[in-house]
């Protein structure tokens, strides 16, 4: 982090106009223009020429015609979607397992960071620190495959659980669908907590020792000197993290959910991308899935231009 | 952003402290163990003789040790070809992921650059939306990108995030490093070449952990674009079709898998070979990423920050 200052040299305010002196200029940056013009022409084609397919969403699509052949439809897949039972409980299941892993990610995550840097052992901190990376770096299938065998019938949550007597029979716990939004909660958590938690401890770097020390001398017990020096000294970064996840809300991603969903869970493990998914590559009604798909990134799209603009209007900069 | 030195902490610990110190480190023992066993039970029983495992009861170490999981899988065709195409595809994408996205990045750092707001806006709105799924299934249908081996590779050149990533640190490498070269009048690309891709290791380092982890964990991709060709099959989607085979005949699948390997001592389940699966899958990332630890620490913080 030390050496990073940006430069923010003000571009220079007489600036030359007219298309000539502009033409020179490219002429002379023509490396740098090398170094970007395939690049953005692939953004182009792969980021921003399937927005084009939105117009299916308004269309009954078929494969097999060229463009001008389809027939349009207008609202009618919207209509369907936000008429249909199926959908409407995808949507809260979506929003449901967004603010369950929102609230969760950030308590935990501000939690491991004080916590990590309370401890006084710098091995001991490495060490705990490197461990709590490993999830992140596993993928969903390896994690859905871990999570399914913790959570299996022999596995090892229902034999802590009945060792405790706390349940009396073994709980089939990926087949009730009421756990799930739980399960999910727990997986996304146990995953990148600890990846999460980076962010938070490099704030609490920035944090000046002598506030402890002053603390110290006033009488301030470890508690209060987290409570009160910490907490506070994380703020800016829990608040612009804050309003950039609420941008993602109904981002939920779709790995854990549709890889640890099933029929028996279903009710409650479909979200607005396992819709897709579904409708989409299983059951080939491409414009159905095309119109949930565009409902989600437009949804996305306005709160996370209303997150950007509350954070800077807040004076924690922007994502750009 | 500036920097404080961390005092060392010479207090006296009162009692309080001493009570907060032992329950954290105990706190903290606890979530090791929880981040590491379902893991570690994992290579328990990819290690463990698959008939003993049925019986339950292997925790962390195995009960009767065998390597014959591990021989089983690694006999499969499917399995070898998947590792493979796995390794393929994390070398060819993050070596070209790297170079792509640190050219862009050096040109967008540059501020005499005449496009440089447009470029970076043109990249970070992708951070924004997307087409989609069946938009971008279609793209990579009518690009005849389906049943390739570069449908892996190309439609993930260059992530925003990434890109903010290494900017940040280009722009702040310091501007007299340059000064030399300019007055040997060496170009952008030599420039590029000969300083500041030696100079950004650390961010490389970043990236390209952060591109190989991507890349050799992807499954989903593999499902959507090549599920019918075996050829281009990747480890991760090896273990995706084991566990969703597991999920829907949960019941009967011991005794199913029981007779293929032939002989007592042969025999495997698919719970066995759940676990070995799982364990060659996330081994090669696991051995890589403490190494690499101190660079994407910094390199989120980087990120993030920006």
């Amino acid at each position: 982090m030390q050496t990073q200052t940006p430069i923010n040299t003000p571009t220079s305010p007489k600036q030359t106009k007219g298309i000539k002196p502009f033409l020179k200029k490219c002429k002379e940056q023509r490396a740098l223009l090398w170094m970007t013009v395939p690049f953005v022409i692939w953004v182009f084609i792969f980021k921003y020429l399937p927005v084009w397919g939105w117009t299916m969403a308004f269309q009954d699509y078929k494969p097999a015609r060229a463009f001008t052949e389809q027939e349009w439809v207008g609202f009618k897949h919207f209509l369907f979607l936000f008429t249909d039972d199926r959908f409407l409980g995808v949507l809260r299941n979506t929003l449901a397992q967004s603010v369950i892993n929102m609230v969760l990610g950030f308590v935990t995550a501000i939690g491991m960071a004080v916590l990590i840097n309370e401890l006084t052992n710098i091995k001991f901190k490495r060490v705990v620190q490197t461990i709590s990376y490993l999830p992140h770096f596993l993928s969903w299938v390896v994690a859905a495959a871990l999570v399914s065998s913790v959570l299996s019938i022999d596995g090892i949550i229902n034999e802590v659980l009945m060792g405790l007597n706390i349940i009396d029979e073994e709980i089939l716990w990926l087949g009730i669908g009421e756990y799930f939004w739980g399960i999910l909660g727990a997986a996304e958590t146990w995953k990148n907590v600890g990846w999460n938690a980076i962010i938070y401890l490099a704030a609490i770097s920035m944090i000046d020792q002598e506030q402890y020390e002053a603390a110290k001398i006033d009488g301030a017990s470890r508690i209060q000197r987290i409570i009160h020096i910490t907490i506070p000294g994380m703020k800016s970064v829990i608040i612009v993290l804050l309003i950039m996840n609420i941008g993602y809300i109904l981002e939920s991603g779709f790995e854990p959910q549709y890889l640890l969903g099933n029929g028996q869970n279903v009710q409650y493990s479909e979200n607005i991308d396992v819709f897709v998914i579904k409708y989409g590559i299983a059951m080939f009604n491409f414009s159905l899935a095309t119109a949930a798909g565009m409902f989600k990134t437009v949804i996305s799209f306005i709160f996370l231009v209303a997150a950007n603009s509350l954070s800077k209007k807040m004076g924690q900069g922007g994502l750009y | 952003m500036k920097k404080v030195k961390k005092r060392k902490r010479s207090y006296m610990r009162t009692r309080e402290d001493v009570i907060f110190d032992t329950s954290n480190i105990i706190f903290m023992i606890l979530l090791c163990v929880v981040m590491l066993y379902p893991f570690l039970n994992q290579i328990a029983i990819s290690l463990n003789s698959a008939t003993d495992s049925v019986k339950g009861g292997i925790y962390l170490w195995p009960r009767e040790f065998t390597w014959h999981n591990y021989q089983h899988v690694f006999d499969k065709a499917s399995v070898l070809q998947a590792i493979l195409i796995s390794v393929l595809r994390t070398v060819i994408g993050t070596g070209f992921g790297l170079l792509c996205t640190a050219m862009v990045a050096y040109a967008i750092a540059q501020e005499k650059f005449v496009f440089k707001k447009t470029v970076t806006i043109i990249f970070i709105m992708t951070m924004y939306f997307n087409g989609g799924l069946i938009p971008t299934f279609l793209l990579m249908r009518d690009l005849e990108l389906i049943g390739t081996f570069w449908v892996y590779i190309m439609p993930t050149l260059i992530s925003a995030f990434n890109l903010i990533i290494m900017r940040s640190f280009i722009e702040g490498l310091p501007r007299s490093i340059f000064e030399q070269a300019e007055i040997d009048g060496a170009g952008d690309f030599r420039k590029f070449f000969q300083i500041v891709l030696p100079l950004s290791l650390p961010v490389i380092a970043t990236v390209a952990l952060f591109l190989a982890v991507f890349q050799w964990n992807q499954w989903f991709d593999v499902f959507l674009y090549n599920s019918s060709n075996e050829h281009l099959t990747t480890l991760q989607y090896e273990l995706m079709k084991i566990l969703s085979n597991s999920a829907t005949s949960s019941g009967d699948a011991n005794s199913a898998f029981a007779n293929s390997g032939g002989g007592s001592a042969a025999v495997v389940t698919p719970k066995s070979i759940q676990a070995t699966m799982t364990i060659v899958a996330s081994l090669p990332i696991i051995c890589v990423y403490p190494f690499l630890q101190k660079y994407f620490v910094k390199g989120m913080t980087l990120g993030a920050v920006k």
